[in-house]
């Protein structure tokens, strides 16, 4: 596309200002220069206010979820705010059993922002579009003034498509199913926190942030329709919060063994250190499944064989139980309610 | 209350500041309650300090007092 | 993680289980206190009291500094916050603590006080050098753990002169507290103290020693054992308690003797006793007043006393009528007792001290334990 700006971008010391969301030349110049050329497809080379897309193939149903991104600090180890909304919403798609299309991304930009930060952040949003197979196809920036915002929200939706017969939802598990874990719990929220002033390690624990719907298809090819009853992504609140969801949603009781989930060391130590308890520390890069138990032991071992599901385990079982409580067998060997997360979890020292 | 844990003193570092390590994780802390301690103790570390030094023998002891309730089970 | 993994063993657990269910007497009930949060944290965490006896029961006493904070004492960091326009640092466990007019540290934070959460008192220190032009109070709370880092940190701020930093000083003391459980009028009015011994705290411990402990053992003829903070720790301790009780003995014994001596932390009791003085009383959430039980800055600390450089006043603030907080505290009741538990006053919203930190008897019972009061379900 021929571009009649005036000046180039200055990557380097540039800032985000008020004219890049009016609508201007300078908004049309960061759209085409910055946002058009990293994500680049056909759909918004048409350059319209929309994308007009192919519809899925007969029977399929259309999958939409949405998801708006603020996190503090905007880059952690292990990735940043792009690839987290990409992320994001690609994994919500995905744990109805659907396979994610296009995604539509919004962007409120605080007025000084710089632009070398805003270039890193949507490069990495298109590396995660890419690597999940997902195109951006449509997207708006804003910009508010220096104050009113905290560098850069970015709200993501996402379509898919899901194929006839497929039903996977929170509401499905019944007693007798297993419960299955994709990997290791906790390292988002301690890579997040661990970067916070005063609650700084000096060991890096790395965000597991990805997208996870190659796994989720790895999955579903493994067992016959209907062996998978639920899927979900055990982010904000943890896996505790994520299983009571399950529980209340299917009138089900959940027995976990406490042994059986996975973590690593260090996350373990950051979570005893900060007075953290892991199964409420957030994941992004973890599902959690309800599976028929006859199909568990074929479900893990796709699982394990998926470069994202290489930890995975069966961590627990659905019982009956109209209290629709989740308990847990502890490592060692007590019993005690895994209950809902109230309030947001705070580092404690007591 | 308190929550406090176990770690391991890896480098003394400016005035009462430390390194001290915990199942792989490196935190600094301040050892000015323990004046005591050098590289290779265990020290007991809350909000940031080290309140005190831990004993490995008397570990190993009751450790041991474990294992005899262990044996008195069978 | 060395020194803590071994002390969280199942297997171990299990044998212990087994020894103290052989020898507690199945003919009497027993029934222990821990005064700690830690420990009844521990308890809730690893279900340790699913391992035990039916006859061996654990009674949440108030040695949480969270929950025992009393309403009062955070409307006063609330109003240096809002009114006195300071920069309140704090530890994360007080900020959700309920305080007047439906707020709490969290709540005024979202008013536009500037409360800002620090891991060690160190850190409000730091905030308080990077904000020269502007008043930086640490609000200061917790047992004799937490206070010896406030004494450092008030000695460093009196060695560099700094103008705008300052404590409120809400530190309490653990002998003082276990004693007024014992003598406590609800007590007398059951009748009979129904405690048959406590589990001393593991970290205070490794601070003011084994020997304060000595003279209300003997005094009320109950035995202590002080305990680490690991669920095995905690079930050898049951098991020592279960023994001096079927003995007949009340004697001060310690299982943590990995971390405590006799003695204590010299160099953290000099640096507390420099700094800090008794306060003739003070009140604890669900506890009411209780004499000499808590410290306050030195004349000589005076210019970094929050109360005196803000001429607060303290205004005690009554919970909820029908809250059994107190009755708990002191292990007269449990919190199924409570009309309040579970309904009106929940984890999310909680009414009285036992409920406000995960810590509390309430909050432990109502997240953990309610699995008790109802059947199990097979696995």
């Amino acid at each position: 596309m021929k571009t009649d700006y005036q000046r180039p971008i200055d990557w380097r010391q540039g800032r985000v200002d008020l004219n890049h969301g009016a609508g201007g030349r300078a908004a049309a110049q960061l759209v085409d220069e910055l946002f058009a050329r990293a994500f680049d497809n056909e759909w918004l080379r048409q350059g319209d206010d929309g994308a007009a897309l192919p519809a899925p193939p007969p029977g399929h149903r259309l999958v939409m979820a949405t998801d708006g991104h603020v996190i503090s600090p905007l880059f952690f180890p292990g990735g940043d705010i792009g690839g987290l909304a990409v992320h994001g919403t690609v994994n919500d798609v995905a744990m109805l059993g659907a396979t994610p299309l296009y995604l539509a991304a919004s962007f409120i930009l605080e007025e000084g922002f710089a632009l070398a930060e805003l270039k890193t952040i949507v490069e990495s949003m298109a590396a995660a579009a890419r690597e999940a197979g997902v195109a951006i196809v449509t997207g708006d920036t804003k910009v508010v003034e220096r104050g009113k915002g905290d560098g850069v929200f970015i709200t993501t939706t996402g379509v898919g498509a899901l194929p006839p017969g497929r039903a996977i939802g929170g509401a499905n598990a019944r007693p007798g199913d297993v419960v299955l874990l994709s990997g290791t719990i906790g390292e988002h929220g301690v890579a997040v926190l661990s970067q916070r002033e005063s609650l700084e390690f000096e060991t890096r624990i790395v965000s597991d942030t990805a997208a996870l719907n190659g796994l989720v298809a790895a999955m579903l090819a493994a067992v016959p329709e209907g062996a998978v009853r639920t899927l979900r992504d055990p982010t904000r609140g943890g896996v505790a919060t994520t299983l009571n969801e399950i529980a209340r949603q299917s009138g089900v009781g959940l027995h976990l063994d406490e042994a059986a989930i996975p973590m690593q060391a260090q996350v373990a130590a950051a979570c005893e250190l900060l007075g953290l308890d892991p199964l409420y520390v957030a994941n992004e890069g973890k599902l959690l499944a309800v599976a028929a138990s006859e199909h568990a032991e074929a479900l893990l071992a796709a699982m394990r064989a998926h470069p994202r599901g290489r930890d995975a385990a069966i961590i627990g079982r659905v019982v009956a139980d109209e209290r629709r409580f989740v308990q847990m067998t502890t490592r060692l060997g007590g019993r005690r309610i895994v209950d809902w997360l109230s309030g947001e979890q705070l580092p404690r020292i007591c | 209350m308190c929550l406090a844990l176990p770690a391991l003193v890896v480098e003394r570092r400016d005035g009462d500041e430390a390194l001290v390590e915990l199942g792989g994780v490196r935190k600094s802390v301040s050892l000015a309650l323990v004046p005591a301690a050098a590289v290779g103790d265990y020290v007991v570390v809350h909000v940031g300090f080290a309140i005190g030094l831990l004993d490995p023998e008397e570990a190993a002891r009751t450790l041991a007092l474990f294992a005899e309730a262990a044996e008195a089970a069978r | 993680m060395k020194y803590v993994d071994e002390f969280r063993d199942g297997d171990t657990a299990r044998h212990l289980a087994e020894r103290i269910a052989a020898e507690a007497d199945p003919a009497r009930r027993y029934a222990f206190m821990e005064f700690c949060g830690g420990h009844t944290h521990a308890i809730a965490r690893y279900g340790v009291a699913s391992l035990l006896p039916a006859n061996v029961r654990m009674i949440h006493g108030p040695g949480c500094p969270v929950c025992v904070l009393p309403i009062g004492r955070v409307d006063q960091a609330i109003a240096l916050a809002l009114q006195h326009g300071a920069i309140v640092c704090t530890y994360g466990d007080t900020m959700r603590v309920p305080a007047s007019g439906g707020l709490s540290l969290l709540k005024a934070k979202a008013r536009g006080g500037d409360i800002r959460m620090v891991y060690s008192a160190a850190d409000a220190l730091k905030v308080a050098r990077q904000n020269p032009a502007r008043e930086v109070v640490f609000f200061a709370i917790g047992f004799e753990t937490t206070t010896p880092p406030t004494a450092l940190v008030l000695r460093q701020a009196a060695a560099e002169d700094l103008a705008n930093f300052s404590v409120l000083c809400c530190h309490v003391l653990t002998p003082a507290a276990i004693t007024h459980v014992l003598n406590s009028p609800e007590v007398a009015q059951w009748g009979t103290v129904p405690l048959d011994g406590f589990v001393g705290p593991a970290h205070v411990s490794i601070v003011i020693g084994s020997a304060p402990y000595e003279p209300f053992a003997a005094a009320y003829r109950k035995p202590v054992v002080i305990a680490g903070f690991e669920p095995l720790d905690m079930m050898q301790a049951i098991l020592m308690l279960v023994r001096q009780v079927n003995d007949g003995r009340a004697e001060v014994e310690n299982e943590f003797v990995r971390a405590v001596g006799r003695e204590g932390n010299a160099a953290a009791i000099a640096a507390m006793a420099e700094v800090f003085e008794h306060r003739e009383s003070f009140e604890w959430r669900g506890l009411g007043t209780v004499p000499d039980s808590a410290l306050r800055l030195r004349p000589a600390y005076a210019r970094f006393d929050a109360e005196q450089r803000f001429s607060l006043t303290y205004q005690p603030v009554p919970d909820h009528k029908r809250c059994e907080c107190g009755a708990i505290l002191r292990g007269v009741k449990t919190p199924s007792d409570c009309s309040l538990f579970g309904t009106v006053c929940t984890p999310d919203n909680p009414m009285g001290s036992c409920m406000v930190s995960s810590e509390g008897a309430c909050a432990a019972h109502y997240a953990y334990g309610r699995f008790k009061d109802i059947p199990v379900v097979a696995a």
